[in-house]
């Protein structure tokens, strides 16, 4: 413990809380002052959630190296949870997100435990399929509604549990990385049967990520249902996984900012194009040829944009 | 018994079709590894390619079948030239990312040019008549089906087993840098490869017109995910799998249909999909490789 305290980098922290609360600040002024429209903050949201759905994708994808193509099912896990706590059994929201984090953390271990085992293109293609099970699951259980879903939820995602959620799922996930267990997860990606030498349990440290993953995944789906007051089975069918495998791998592999500036990116992306909505879909298709074929290792490769970046830009020493 | 022999045949068209796919899939992963997500939408491109011959130009249903054949070949290599060349030397998420970008791009090309509603083939195109024999009743359309894919696959094996270009594409699959040092022209071997494999999708587009009698820019997505699921189940890269696990497909699915709920058809198909790779990852007719350190 006090080795921990010596090596806490308290200028760090409080920077990093400073321009966090600084963020939360300004947007929730201009959202109180009316600066920002219902537009602004849908477009918000939605960049909340695909923060959240990208930087838990890239854990598993990125960090673990497990390609994953499921990842749109832990996030209905976890919207049709949490809009049963709330609107059909009326609890209090805050245990709707736990129950939705819980179910798709759930959801993950039965789903990683055999599939884990597989590699590469195999294991893309079963996590594809259990992903559709769950869809065509919720499409056949009459309770949540069916293949219509289930409509008027009540919207109580506001922005401070948007801004908490995200905020927890980065913090988190970034920890998770930088602790021994993050070494461990990343040395798995780096070389599976060296890292089995080394006496580290991969299977373990497989499941562990593919279940956090979907945990924070589970949380996004939360967040989204109780924004959007509409939830069905056909929003998260495999072409929202791709969605968020794309934000990912243009973020780049094994780079957590990667991912959150590619999230904003194409969310930003999203609603520039959605003025041409004939072409919008064909220009983003375009886009993501392009890049692929120009920068296949992502905006950022593996590299991360921290503190330290900015503090070499101002020419600070340390 | 007479309704499960109905099933069965009920089951053989659309095996057939799922086969044809799941082939071009096959062979594509198996000459540069890339899950080839456009397939779906290039047999799409066939289907269209089908009915505006046969709608617009007034030709007959095989003469059709071979203006989308060509058309969708050139397709492919296209795609390959331009889309998957500059990318075979990087990951293979980069190449599967391009693959989803290049599949979403014909759809809503498609989308665009012809808007997503549905078409319907003309009904004289087909005049359909049910043959009884033995008491099953046989249309000719499934026949048609039928018969069209087991002929185009038989014209497969036998340009993959007797040509000078099947035996390159097997070469260039084993073994790439192998290929070169004998003498073969790798980017020659994989645009045929491309070019044969799209063909039989266009095929397969055409056939799925007929079959359903519906097209639209969106119908090679699920269709082109069983196929692949079928590529998987045979044992992904080889031939014969394909087409088996194609057949699986087709009978698994009428029979789900048949005596399940057809709501549930999907998940099982994708079901005994991971139940195949957690028994034998490497597909029914694959062979287990040893890992090498």
């Amino acid at each position: 413990m006090q080795t921990i305290i010596k090596n806490w980098n308290w200028r760090k922290f409080v920077f990093e809380v400073l321009v966090l609360t600084g963020i939360f600040m300004l947007i929730q002024y201009g959202i109180s002052n009316g600066l920002l429209n219902s537009y602004h903050q849908i477009n918000l949201s939605s960049m909340c959630i695909n923060i959240m759905l990208a930087v838990s994708l890239s854990l598993i994808n990125g960090f673990t190296g497990q390609l994953s193509l499921g990842h749109a099912g832990f996030m209905a896990v976890g919207a049709y949870t949490s809009v049963v706590m709330t609107n059909m059994l009326g609890q209090p929201f805050i245990l709707g997100i736990l129950m939705a984090c819980l179910m798709a953390g759930l959801a993950g271990f039965i789903i990683g435990v055999p599939t884990l085992r597989l590699k590469g293109d195999y294991l893309a293609i079963a996590t594809l399929g259990f992903g559709e099970i769950i869809r065509v699951v919720l499409q056949n259980i009459d309770y949540v509604g069916g293949p219509a879903g289930i409509l008027g939820i009540t919207q109580l995602t506001t922005w401070p549990w948007l801004f908490a959620a995200t905020v927890l799922t980065v913090v988190v996930i970034v920890n998770l990385i930088n602790s021994s267990y993050g070494r461990a997860i990343i040395s798995v990606r780096e070389d599976e049967i060296a890292s089995e030498l080394m006496g580290i349990n991969t299977t373990y440290y497989k499941v562990l990520a593919f279940v956090i993953g979907a945990m924070f995944a589970g949380l996004a789906g939360a967040m989204y249902a109780h924004y959007f007051y509409i939830i069905k089975p056909g929003t998260f069918n495999f072409m929202k996984s791709f969605d968020i495998l794309v934000m990912v791998v243009l973020g780049g592999l094994g780079s957590t900012t990667g991912a959150v500036i590619a999230a904003i990116f194409i969310t930003l992306l999203t609603a520039a194009l959605q003025k041409w909505a004939a072409i919008r879909m064909i220009l983003y298709a375009f886009i993501l040829i392009v890049i692929m074929i120009y920068r296949p290792q992502g905006l950022m490769g593996n590299k991360e944009l921290t503190t330290k970046t900015f503090g070499r830009v101002w020419g600070d020493k340390k | 018994m007479l309704e499960f022999m109905q099933q069965i045949v009920n089951g053989l068209s659309l095996g057939a079709i799922y086969a044809l796919i799941a082939l071009g899939y096959t062979m594509v992963y198996g000459i540069i590894k890339l899950i080839n997500f456009a397939h779906g939408d290039i047999m799409m491109v066939g289907a269209f390619v089908g009915f505006f011959s046969v709608t617009m130009l007034g030709v007959n249903i095989f003469v059709a079948l071979l203006a989308a054949m060509a058309f969708c070949a050139l397709l492919g290599v296209a795609i390959e030239k331009v889309a998957y060349k500059p990318l075979r030397q990087s990951t293979r998420i980069a190449a599967l990312i391009t693959a989803i970008g290049v599949s979403l791009f014909l759809e809503y090309v498609m989308v665009y040019f012809f808007t997503p509603n549905q078409r319907v083939f003309p009904a004289e195109t087909f005049s359909l008549h049910n043959y009884h024999i033995a008491g099953l009743v046989i249309s000719n359309k499934d026949m048609f089906v039928f018969g069209s894919a087991i002929i185009l696959m038989i014209i497969l094996q036998y340009i993959i087993k007797r040509t000078r270009t099947g035996k390159a594409m097997r070469a260039v699959s084993i073994d790439q840098e192998a290929a070169v040092l004998m003498g073969i022209s790798v980017d020659k071997t994989i645009s045929i490869t491309f070019a044969i494999g799209s063909a039989l999708a266009a095929a397969a587009g055409v056939l799925i017109g007929i079959y359903y009698n519906t097209i639209n820019p969106l119908m090679g997505i699920i269709p082109g995910l069983k196929a692949f699921v079928a590529a998987v189940l045979g044992g992904i890269g080889i031939i014969p799998g394909a087409m088996v696990g194609g057949f699986v497909m087709g009978m698994l699915e009428t029979m789900v249909s048949g005596y399940g709920s057809s709501l549930y058809r999907d998940a099982v198909a994708f079901g005994v999909l991971i139940l195949i790779l957690l028994i034998k990852p490497s597909g029914l007719f694959g062979k287990n490789t040893g890992e090498k350190v």
